[in-house]
């Protein structure tokens, strides 16, 4: 579904990512580590378009088609979705507003018919037995003066409706309580699907107990330095990342 | 007079005079003369005038306009694309200038409301307007308004009287084989806790240039409330210079909502005097020029009394070449202690050539007097879009989403409820095609 090889990219001049390699297949769940200021937020941001981040190098083929020739609205269409890590605030725009539109959006490039109000309604309505939010939560402006664990959580909330084919989720699990982190995590697992891949960005081992990944990597210094199995969370969670630091790209990274 | 702008007016002065309605009554003759020649004497102010300075008349002054058109009684408009629907109280239309019996609604008129053409007025009982038309003035529009209009609006709604329809105004620009000008005048008196809804618009029958003017003098009597509503959707060729004038009396609360879409070059005065104690100015508005636009709007309000309270909140959203100008004048003089003064402009920049200019300016001579004002010039944050196409959004769609939401809150207490959502949607019309195609 994703192939990342040899990916380079700059921000605001500086080189930060560095020859990353990675590729996932539909039904797979990446769980990708690292520390602060490796690289992991700035590939989801080359992965969902965002202007300023320069690919110098490198390629992401997406269902066979070059992804970074796209526009961030496109590959939404497209089916990629990113978490964001500190999502904005939108004064002035209602949340359900704003996702009815967005969903229409995406659904009228696609040639689909969009929902009225009622047909969304209904699948919000759906949705949120997937990832509960309060009802005020919806009817107030896009992230404003949301807890940071709401707008997490408002974030899986708009994946769930969106039904995106690739969710990256970046450090969805920062400042969440224990009971948001199972609710998010039960969102996740409800949307795991043959045809749907996951790339989880995590601080924490703690996650991964509930979204059970399929590879874990370590990402330090704009490259994945070492792949493996869930087990590599818990090693990294006894030892630290000093032992990976270092290491050669990892060869073939899963 | 060596400018194109002023000849026109001198020579054809005398004879429009002549035949003006209200021409033979003494003292407006006499009116009328002298703003005439106080105005060929001074001609247009130029940018070197503090209140012209962000406003550059240089052009205009090169062009010559016919005064009045002969034939705008018969001139076929549509009117159609103006209509609210909804809103279908009496009205008053007028194409360039002149009042059009047969597209206004002016029978049946509730009990307690007088509203009549001014050209009618004139006719009938011209005396009963002298103080009206008496005001002195310096500002050149002004004096050309004094000197010229011959038709316009008068509107009393008697004491303790509620008009629950809006009364409508309707000024139409119609394509004539010459370069008009036109000026009206309103002459508003709301008795004694009486209560009106007003809408004011401004649209085209089509393109072609004009100039029109128009001079609102509104009063507020005791407990008076006035919901004042501009649409200004005014043609791509049009110059709209207008001033409305507001008094208020004790416990008289005035709200005005405009929205600045249209036109080439669009400048409202609007001033307001809280002569009264506890009376309340509200304005709120949005102007959003595109193109090579030009959209002035002014405010100059002055608490003369006690615990009187103004709340004006603007917003301005300019495109492509277009420049925005907010002047916000709040003087608070001496006496009005216990006043309240606000002024919150917030602009949006689309492109890199798009220019508006805010002024606030306090002046405070009371005292216990609250006063806060704002005003900022920001552009869209790149944080926010890329959100927005992240979720699939295209480009256009998230720009035009994001202006209609900064500029949200200056309908929010627009009230009637229907009147709102009018208001709302003529905006949201508006600013997808202002915001979406921008060469930024
Ligand atoms: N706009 C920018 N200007 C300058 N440097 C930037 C910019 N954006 C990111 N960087 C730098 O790029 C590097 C990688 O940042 P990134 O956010 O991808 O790290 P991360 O792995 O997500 O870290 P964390 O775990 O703290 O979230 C950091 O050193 C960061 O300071
Ligand atoms: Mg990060």
């Amino acid at each position: 579904m994703l192939i990342i090889d040899n990916l380079h990219a700059r921000v605001a001049g500086k080189g930060i990512l560095k020859g990353l390699s990675l590729a996932v297949k539909a039904g797979e769940v990446h769980a990708i580590m690292g520390p602060n200021g490796a690289g992991k937020s700035t590939l989801g941001y080359v992965l969902a378009g965002r202007e300023g981040y320069e690919v110098t190098a490198g390629t992401v083929t997406y269902d066979g088609t070059d992804l970074l020739a796209l526009a961030p609205e496109d590959r939404a269409t497209a089916g990629v979705f990113l978490a964001f890590q500190y999502p904005v605030e939108i004064p002035g725009v209602n949340n359900t507003y704003f996702l009815r539109t967005a969903l229409n959006a995406q659904r009228k490039r696609r040639g689909e018919a969009e929902l009225d109000s009622m047909q969304f309604l209904k699948l919000v309505r759906e949705r949120l037995k997937v990832m509960q939010l309060s009802p005020d939560l919806l009817n107030r402006a896009v992230n404003e003066g949301f807890s940071g664990g709401e707008k997490k959580r408002n974030e899986i909330f708009q994946m769930a409706v969106l039904e995106p084919r690739l969710a990256i989720l970046d450090e969805t699990d920062s400042g969440l309580d224990i009971d948001a982190l199972k609710l998010v995590a039960d969102g996740v697992n409800a949307l795991r699907a043959a045809d749907r891949a996951f790339i989880v960005v995590t601080h924490y081992q703690r996650l991964l107990d509930y979204i059970v990944p399929d590879f874990v990597h370590v990402l330090a210094d704009g490259r994945i330095v070492e792949s493996g199995d869930r087990t590599l969370a818990l090693k990294l969670e006894e030892h630290g990342y000093a032992w990976v630091a270092g290491r050669q790209p990892a060869a073939g990274a899963a | 007079m060596s400018n194109a702008f002023a000849a026109a007016v001198g020579d054809a002065a005398g004879a429009t005079l002549s035949r003006l309605p209200g021409a033979g009554v003494a003292w407006l003759d006499a009116a009328r003369h002298a703003h005439l020649s106080a105005f060929l004497r001074d001609g247009l102010p130029s940018t070197r005038s503090e209140a012209w300075k962000y406003t550059s008349l240089r052009a205009l002054e090169q062009r010559a306009f016919a005064l009045g058109d002969v034939d705008a009684a018969t001139r076929s408009v549509e009117t159609r694309m103006l209509a609210l629907s909804g809103v279908d109280g009496p009205q008053l239309v007028f194409v360039n200038g002149m009042f059009r019996a047969d597209l206004s609604r002016l029978d049946d008129l509730p009990a307690g409301l007088q509203l009549q053409s001014l050209a009618a007025a004139l006719i009938l009982d011209a005396d009963s307007l002298r103080e009206a038309f008496g005001t002195a003035t310096t500002d050149a529009f002004d004096r050309l308004n004094a000197t010229l209009a011959g038709d316009g609006v008068v509107l009393r709604v008697m004491p303790g009287v509620r008009i629950a329809a809006p009364v409508r105004l309707v000024f139409l620009g119609a394509p004539a084989a010459v370069d008009l000008a036109w000026h009206a005048r309103a002459l508003i008196v709301l008795g004694e806790g009486s209560e009106l809804v007003l809408v004011e618009q401004h649209g085209d029958a089509g393109a072609h240039a004009h100039l029109g003017t128009l001079v609102s003098d509104i009063r507020l009597q005791r407990g008076a409330r006035l919901h004042w509503n501009v649409l200004q959707e005014a043609g791509p060729g049009a110059v709209l210079i207008r001033r409305s004038a507001f008094r208020l009396a004790t416990d008289a609360v005035a709200t005005l909502h405009a929205l600045e879409l249209g036109g080439a070059l669009v400048r409202h005065a609007i001033t307001a005097v809280l002569e009264g104690d506890r009376a309340r100015f509200i304005t709120r508005g949005v102007f959003a020029p595109g193109g090579r636009q030009h959209l002035e709007t002014r405010l100059d309000i002055r608490h003369e009394a006690r615990d009187t309270a103004s709340d004006a909140l603007w917003r301005g959203v300019a495109n492509d070449r277009g420049r925005g100008v907010l002047h916000g004048a709040i003087t608070v003089a001496a006496g009005a202690d216990g006043s309240d003064a606000r002024l919150d402009n917030k602009n949006l920049l689309l492109s890199a050539q798009a220019e508006i200019d805010t002024q606030p300016v306090l002046e405070i001579h009371a005292d216990a007097v609250k006063a806060g004002h704002g005003a900022t010039v920001g552009q869209l944050d790149e944080r926010v879009l890329f959100y927005l196409r992240s979720r699939g959004l295209p480009l256009e769609q998230a720009r035009a989403l994001l202006t209609s939401a900064f500029c949200r809150v200056a309908l929010d207490r627009l009230d009637p409820a229907p009147l709102r959502e009018h208001f709302a949607a003529r905006l949201a019309r508006h600013l997808p095609r202002l915001a979406g195609d921008s060469e930024a």
